[in-house]
């Protein structure tokens, strides 16, 4: 069973941006980071660590790495780092970074 | 390549402060920040919620003076620009949508302020388990509140965070703290000197009396933490009151232990660093201006030994004035009497931190948590497997982590050095006062080697 979120929204914005959230498009407020426009649709994890434990965003501040996902095929993205855009395309993260997916580098 | 006078790491209110000293009395300064916008933890997006301010309470609207002082033509800012390497010549490398771009200067200001203490019991790692702090942000950047949360930890983050969510009409489900009433008679000592800083003080009070009268149940002196998830996603919560298991449902776990200064940039530079036996925490030795070992680089604010938003403003000004004099932008009749007032300023600010710092302490089972509690988050290291390892042989951080991996994940250590680091004491009898503070070493934040060989060179 999905989780819903573990948050409420409760300020209201007027400009929208809809990305790809594990699948499903979303909408979510434009100047939002990403981590926190995926907590406000999901209470489920964002990624899976090697061994398959669950994981989601801890510290929102870029400091524990625990919010990884992979953004427009970059995985280790970390999602409370980068604003949300508009046509984002965001996936799980299963297990370590594969190397040689990575478009960017 | 690009040159200042000063580079200003952080856009905090130490930052802020001292990059508009320096910046109205002519320097070039630049300012940078990997968050996505000015203000740091405390003012995030302040320009953005003034007109809900009422949530976050006054001392936060205090810091829109602070952000629109930045807005001048002597500072070149960047955020989202994330700083990997700083040198012991001031020469400053970070990175920007995706390029690493290199700035020298004649002086630096590391103004990187504080992380949350990492909080470790079985089922910190879960989903719905986040930081109070964590919950702050995302309340003043991203407008979402925590749903029916349990609030679990000690520090006056804890009761200012539950005040905000109170006002929100989004109360905690409870408060569950670990502050013990041997740590209330502990503090009291200090509390004569802490009555110089009766503003907090009296807020402090505020907060815990709204806590009180919106119903919030609160136990207090607990222990043996642990979070279990249930099929639907929900947080168990068990803990011990009185001797008694109890146990809470919720969607949200938020942890808070207090914070601790940020240090990764000014240890990887080469700065001396000591142990804070208060604080429980490695921080920069300075002088009382925040000049370190190191001719040209300044610390100031949280990263130099906490001490809350309003004194790192102050310690940022006191840097940036110091710098002016060096640079002959002031005399010295204006450098003293200056400094002088913000020291006075200085003094009554801090005479509450000895205080907080006993009367919040770090319960030992946060220092030394259980076996079976996962210490390095990112590597999944428990701390049965870090005792084991030292009871076969190992000797040292460094031995920890070839051999077991502890410390060796994306967070560079970040989130559980310092646990690791009183396992380690703990079972060779060995004080935090007797050894050097961990190295860290650029890239102190993880970036491609893509970009990485993409620096131009001058």
């Amino acid at each position: 069973m999905k989780p819903d979120s573990r948050f409420n929204t409760l300020v209201k914005s007027t400009k929208d941006v809809n990305f790809t959230l594990f699948g499903e498009v979303v909408t979510a407020p434009k100047g939002s980071t990403l981590a926190a426009a995926i907590l406000s649709h999901s209470g489920d994890a964002f990624r899976q660590t090697e061994t398959g434990a669950l994981r989601s965003a801890f510290c929102m501040m870029g400091v524990c790495f625990e919010c990884l996902v992979e953004v427009n095929g970059n995985p280790n993205t970390q999602s409370c780092m980068i604003l949300v855009e508009d046509k984002m395309v965001v996936k799980r993260q299963v297990g370590l970074r594969q190397i040689g997916i990575c478009e960017n580098d | 390549m690009t040159n200042y006078d000063i580079i200003i790491i952080g856009a905090g209110p130490a930052g802020i402060s001292a990059a508009s000293v320096a910046a109205y009395a002519g320097l070039d300064v630049l300012l940078l920040d990997e968050q996505p916008d000015v203000g740091g933890k405390v003012y995030r997006n302040v320009k953005q919620n003034d007109s809900k301010q009422n949530w976050f309470w006054s001392n936060y609207s205090s810091g829109m003076h602070l952000v629109n002082a930045i807005n001048c033509n002597k500072i070149t800012k960047y955020f989202r620009a994330t700083v990997w390497r700083v040198e012991k010549n001031k020469r400053v490398i970070w990175s920007h949508n995706g390029e690493s771009k290199i700035s020298t200067a004649s002086n630096i200001v590391l103004a990187t302020g504080a992380q949350e203490r990492p909080f470790p019991f079985p089922g910190w790692t879960l989903p719905g388990v986040m930081t109070v702090g964590s919950a702050q942000i995302l309340m003043k950047s991203s407008g979402i509140f925590p749903k029916e949360a349990v609030l679990v930890g000690s520090g006056p983050l804890l009761y200012l965070v539950a005040t905000q969510m109170i006002d929100a009409n989004c109360p905690p489900k409870a408060l569950i703290e670990t502050q013990t009433l041997r740590m209330m008679m502990n503090s009291l000592i200090h509390l004569p000197l802490a009555l110089l800083n009766m503003k907090s003080l009296i807020k402090g009070f505020m907060f815990i009396h709204k806590i009180k009268s919106a119903g919030v149940p609160r136990y207090k002196s607990v222990s043996s933490l642990e979070a279990r998830l249930n099929n639907k996603g929900l947080i168990e919560f068990l803990f011990s009151h009185k001797g008694i298991k109890k146990s809470l449902k919720t969607k949200l776990l938020l942890i808070h232990q207090g914070v601790i200064p940020s240090t990764e940039i000014s240890r990887s530079v080469g700065i001396d660093h000591s142990w804070n036996t208060s604080q429980l925490s490695f921080q920069p030795i300075v002088d009382k201006w925040g000049k370190t070992n190191i001719d040209g680089i300044y610390i100031a604010g949280d990263c130099a030994g906490i001490n809350g938003s309003a004194s790192a403003s102050l310690y940022g000004k006191l840097a940036a004035i110091k710098i002016l004099y060096n640079t002959e932008k002031i005399n010295f009749y204006v450098y003293k009497i200056q400094s002088l007032s913000i020291r006075i300023n200085l003094f009554f600010i801090n005479s509450i931190r000895l205080f907080l710092d006993t009367l919040y302490a770090v319960p030992e089972e946060v220092l030394f948590p259980s076996d079976d509690t996962t210490v390095c988050r990112c590597e999944e290291i428990t701390v049965g497997q870090i005792k084991l390892g030292l009871n076969e042989g190992i000797r040292g951080v460094r031995q920890l982590k070839t051999s077991i991996r502890s410390g060796m994940g994306l967070c560079q250590g970040r989130m559980c050095d310092a646990i690791v680091r009183n396992i380690m004491l703990h079972n060779t009898s060995q004080e935090h006062t007797t050894i050097l503070a961990p190295k860290t070493r650029s890239p102190i934040k993880p970036i491609t080697l893509g970009e990485m060989s993409k620096i131009k060179k001058d």
